[in-house]
């Protein structure tokens, strides 16, 4: 039962981490090394706004969202939409975006030194709580429910709403989408900058039981590549249920054998996902 | 002039500006003593260093030039700081350090952050006479070192020493009635981690404390629940956590949420930093850790409240001092020698000794200064130092009662 | 030979001559310089052997990288053996790794391989680490040798050498051609005959090869390894950004992707020692937008407006 509960909490941490990258690469097209960057800039702001004036992360996470929205937005509109005009191919457009966005995370890590180099730490909900019999952190806790409530947003506003299904449409056609009359720069700048919102909140949930610092982003930008992959690219579901077992692996693993062994089991099943499924879980067969 | 040309030409300024830098570092009057130092201001050490290093580095230059500057060759010369970034990269750690030796020619170099950049930079310190006081380079190797490097000394320790101390602690501790024979034991899987669990195991084992969990978590690591779980079924007396900075905050922190009972909660490196306290108040009253000081020296005293002062932070309660004590050792060589010649400065450090913020200190056959306190302990706000080597000034570890 | 590939050849020549002549014309400062170039020298045009052709990013340099330093590291550490023996079992070591994983990605295309070698790569540090940490045990992996910077330069000038060969060499031969069909269209490969699975697999460990080779080469220079410095993922990256700044549609791309890079790396370093990070990135961004081809597109864009 404790592994059961660990584990899923764990599971809705990495959710946090990789939903909005996976609206960003799936949609938008954008494999955003600075994702994890995006992430540490909302625990910074947490960090910041608790021990400057006591402000709670979750206030602070209602705050992050709407500026961390308009901020991507503004980075796809002015330094991405260039070059997803000028690529010829989804190839040079991955080399283009690798390039581009590795520049945007070297630049968000130098503006984060400057403001904060030390380590991004506090203690916000700190507290046992026990869900049937088994002790766990309310800070995860809490983090957990807002992952749910997120992914299911997500997924209602995706399958239920005439913009959802545009994104929907540009992420498995773009050609096909622009063809049907969608504006596939705006969905695309839309998905963009709603990844980058949910990645931004992801982090201030996250910096309440993790030790962040101004460097650590290319961390979760791994760990959110890895997930979206082993899910699939572009299906939400694929993502959370991704997490969800690596969570599970990790606090099982962790439990039964050996902590030591945590990480590399996490990383086996993602390859054997791999070598069984090599478009991910829910990904689609590409030609 | 189209787009690309821009770029070359925004490339050649560049270039140009980096050279014209170089020239200009290198004609400018020999009024300042040029002192150079690589920081890791970005990349995985860059945390501890920003807490342990680089304030020192800024409260010390203040005061020298506050004071008009270091005596030497008869006339008062400030210091001039020089700082590189090497992105916690020895690749760029070794460029930036012939940078400072060969285009700026700095007079002095301050040590890196970390056992590894301390190594990896003693060839060239040691090419150009540098000498290099080496702090946060906790090592077993210091005689072999030391051959190799003469121009290099020690300040904080070895492995073992660091171990013994928790070692002597903890037997206290156990003498006094406090604790028991079992300890579980974790550590993080990376070099130092490693090495310290590795270290502990038989040291711990002769001093007839049982082993009862031993376990290793990866670096990095975003859930450590499962070893804390794991250790507070196997029913410890006393924790002890060979930990890194982040592991070290996440550990205590689901210890009290797991509220892991023992009398003895040892959590290694950042343990004595000031944001610990600040994270969790109160509750860490009585934990143990790596480092500690000595609060009531005047000479302490006085240096805590002059770089609350100066830089706006609380010291940390371990390395800080030491590495406020590292640049103490190297200003009083320079003024010792009188002048600015590196061989002697080097001679001047074998052969004297130096009174600093820890006290009085000297370097042995092995260039190693054996004044160290080695484990700490919270106590009122204050991270108290309860087991050293060559201090003598520690006081007995209590027991923790609980986490409230 | 046509006089095209002899004046490859000559250049080649005497550029690796002038090279050679660094450490005894240059003083420590240059050649910290040319020794860091010349590791990513070595570390980008092999990762261009196999991902020149064959258009798949791989991002698991830093496994090999590291497995060399590794290697190193423990065998001289922890088995007193030396440090050319240590040098000579990496390679093979991370070859057999790589031949593994060749065989196990096959079916992996696009930005699924990326990240399966990401992934790999992160699996292997951890494996090691806590095979390190339960089986071995350690007091620190020291590697104290007597080299100097010019000694290590003018290995990893022999490593790039033989890289360039040895690409040189398959583009001549059949493989090459093979692997240029497979790039092309990997369906066509597989109608006129081609193995292609082996012809990647071979590339594969080649890249792994030479990878282990200047992780192992290295490891002298760092002195003391720590798995989380040698296992870099930044590495991985920085080796991918290099070569394709350069451009990967060309053996010599990597190159002069290397030394422009590590030339304004070092002037921003000295213009702005307090936001070295910040300034890198920024320049990044400018490159990718005012050079899109890459330092290779620029050069042969120049070359021929001077034709004209």
């Amino acid at each position: 039962m404790d592994i059961l509960i660990s584990g899923l909490l764990l599971g809705g941490t990495y959710a946090l981490m990789a939903m909005g990258l996976n609206l960003q690469y799936g949609v938008a097209r954008i494999m955003n090394l600075a994702n994890g960057e995006m992430l540490v800039l909302g625990g910074l702001a947490a960090f910041w706004l608790f021990t400057a004036s006591a402000i709670s992360p979750l206030i602070t996470a209602l705050v992050v969202a709407p500026l961390a929205f308009a901020g991507n937005w503004l980075i796809y509109r002015y330094l991405l939409l260039p070059l997803v005009r000028r690529s010829k191919n989804q190839g040079q457009l991955e080399v283009d975006s690798i390039l581009a966005t590795f520049g945007i995370s070297f630049a968000l890590v130098g503006v984060m030194v400057s403001i904060h180099g030390e380590y991004i730490t506090y203690s916000y909900l700190a507290d046992p709580f026990s869900i049937l019999g088994s002790t766990v952190a309310l800070n995860r806790l809490v983090a957990f429910l807002a992952a749910a409530t997120i992914g299911a947003a997500l997924y209602i506003w995706l399958n239920r709403t005439y913009a959802g299904t545009a994104v929907r449409a540009v992420s498995v056609d773009t050609e096909a989408a622009g063809l049907v009359g969608i504006n596939v720069d705006r969905i695309s700048a839309l998905a963009f900058a709603l990844g980058g919102a949910v990645t931004a909140v992801g982090g201030t949930l996250i910096s309440t039981f993790i030790t962040l610092d101004a460097s650590i982003g290319v961390i979760f930008t791994m760990k959110a590549l890895i997930i979206i992959i082993m899910g699939g690219v572009g299906d939400i579901r694929g993502a959370i249920i991704a997490a969800l077992i690596l969570g599970l692996v990790e606090t099982t693993v962790a439990t039964v054998i050996d902590p030591g062994l945590t990480l590399a089991a996490a990383y086996v099943i993602f390859l054997a996902v791999l070598l069984f499924r090599p478009q991910g879980l829910f990904g689609r067969r590409t030609s | 002039m189209n787009r690309r040309t821009i770029m070359v030409s925004f490339s050649s300024a560049l270039l140009a500006a980096g050279i014209a830098g170089l020239t200009a570092a290198s004609v400018i009057a020999a009024d300042p003593i040029k002192i150079g130092v690589v920081s890791h201001l970005t990349g995985p050490l860059a945390g501890g260093e920003a807490v342990t290093h680089t304030p020192n580095i800024e409260l010390w230059a203040k005061q020298i030039n506050d004071r008009g500057g270091l005596k030497v060759d008869g006339e008062q010369r400030p210091v001039e700081i020089i700082t590189y970034d090497d992105k916690t990269d020895p690749a760029e750690h070794i460029k930036a350090v012939q940078r400072l030796a060969t285009q700026d020619e700095v007079d002095y170099m301050l040590s890196p952050y970390g056992t590894g950049f301390n190594i990896a930079a003693a060839p060239i310190y040691a090419k150009y006479n540098y000498p290099l006081v080496a702090v946060s380079a906790i090592t077993d190797k210091i005689p072999e070192l030391s051959k190799r490097f003469p121009n290099m000394f020690f300040t904080l320790g070895t492995t073992s020493g660091f171990v013994e101390g928790v070692r002597d602690t903890l037997v206290t501790m156990r003498d006094a009635g406090t604790i028991g024979n079992k300890i579980a034991m974790v550590n993080v899987a990376d070099a130092f981690g490693i090495e310290l669990a590795d270290t502990a195991r038989p040291i711990l084992t002769e001093a007839g404390f049982e082993i009862v969990y031993d376990k290793s978590y990866p670096l990095g690591t975003p859930d450590i629940s499962p070893v804390v779980k794991g250790a507070k079924a196997s029913e410890p007396d006393a924790f002890v956590a060979w930990s890194y900075p982040p592991d070290t905050f996440a550990l205590t922190e689901q210890a009290i949420i797991e509220d892991l009972d023992v009398k003895a909660f040892y959590t290694a490196v950042a343990t004595c930093f000031p944001a610990y306290a600040d994270k969790f108040g109160a509750k860490i009253e009585g934990n143990l850790g790596a480092g500690g000081i000595n609060p009531d020296t005047p000479a302490m005293q006085a240096y805590r409240k002059a770089h609350k002062e100066v830089t706006g932070k609380e010291a940390d309660y371990w390395a800080s001092a030491t590495y406020y004590a590292s640049l103490q050792v190297l200003e009083q060589a320079i003024e010792g020698v009188g002048s600015v010649d590196r061989e002697a400065t080097i001679d001047y450090i074998k052969n004297n000794s130096f009174d600093t913020v820890l006290g009085t200190i000297s370097f042995d056959e092995n260039n190693n200064s054996e004044r160290y306190w080695s484990v700490g302990q919270w106590r009122d706000g204050v991270f108290r130092a309860v087991a050293d080597t060559g201090m003598g000034d520690s006081v007995p570890a209590v027991a923790k009662e609980g986490w409230n | 030979m046509n006089s095209g590939e002899m004046k490859f050849l000559v250049i080649g020549v005497v550029l690796a001559l002038g090279a050679a002549s660094i450490p005894i014309v240059s003083d420590g400062y240059w050649l910290s310089i040319a020794t860091t170039a010349m590791m990513y020298i070595a570390l980008s045009t092999s990762w261009t052997l196999f991902s020149g052709p064959t258009h798949l990013i791989a991002l698991s340099t830093g496994a090999f990288f590291g497995i060399g330093g590794y290697l190193v590291g423990s065998g001289m550490s922890d088995y007193d053996q030396s440090f050319w023996l240590m040098a000579i079992i990496a390679p093979v070591v991370a070859t057999i790794l790589a031949m593994l994983i060749g065989l196990a990605t096959l079916r992996l295309s696009g930005v699924y391989f990326v990240i399966f070698t990401l992934g790999l790569a992160e699996m292997i540090r951890n494996l090691v680490s806590w095979v390190q940490n339960n089986f071995l045990g350690s007091r620190g992996l020291y590697v104290l040798t007597d080299f100097t910077e010019a000694h290590i330069y003018w290995m990893l000038l022999s490593v790039a050498t033989i890289v360039f060969l040895a690409g040189w060499l398959i583009n001549r031969s059949r493989l090459g051609f093979a692997l240029r069909i497979i790039g092309n269209d990997e369906q066509v490969a597989r109608h006129v005959g081609i193995n292609t699975a082996w012809s990647k697999v071979i590339l594969f460990m080649t890249t792994g090869f030479f990878a282990a080779l200047v992780g192992a080469i290295v490891a002298p220079r760092y002195s003391y390894i720590e798995p989380n410095v040698v296992f870099s993922p930044q590495l991985s990256f920085l080796v991918v950004i290099m070569a394709l700044l350069g451009g990967i549609h060309r053996l010599w791309g990597p190159l002069v992707g290397v030394i422009p890079f590590t030339l304004i790396w070092e002037a921003i370093s000295i213009s702005f020692p307090n936001s070295t990070t910040l300034f890198l990135g920024l320049s990044f961004l400018l490159i990718v937008y005012f050079i899109p081809n890459g330092f290779v597109g620029l050069f042969e864009n120049l070359t021929g407006r001077m034709r004209k």
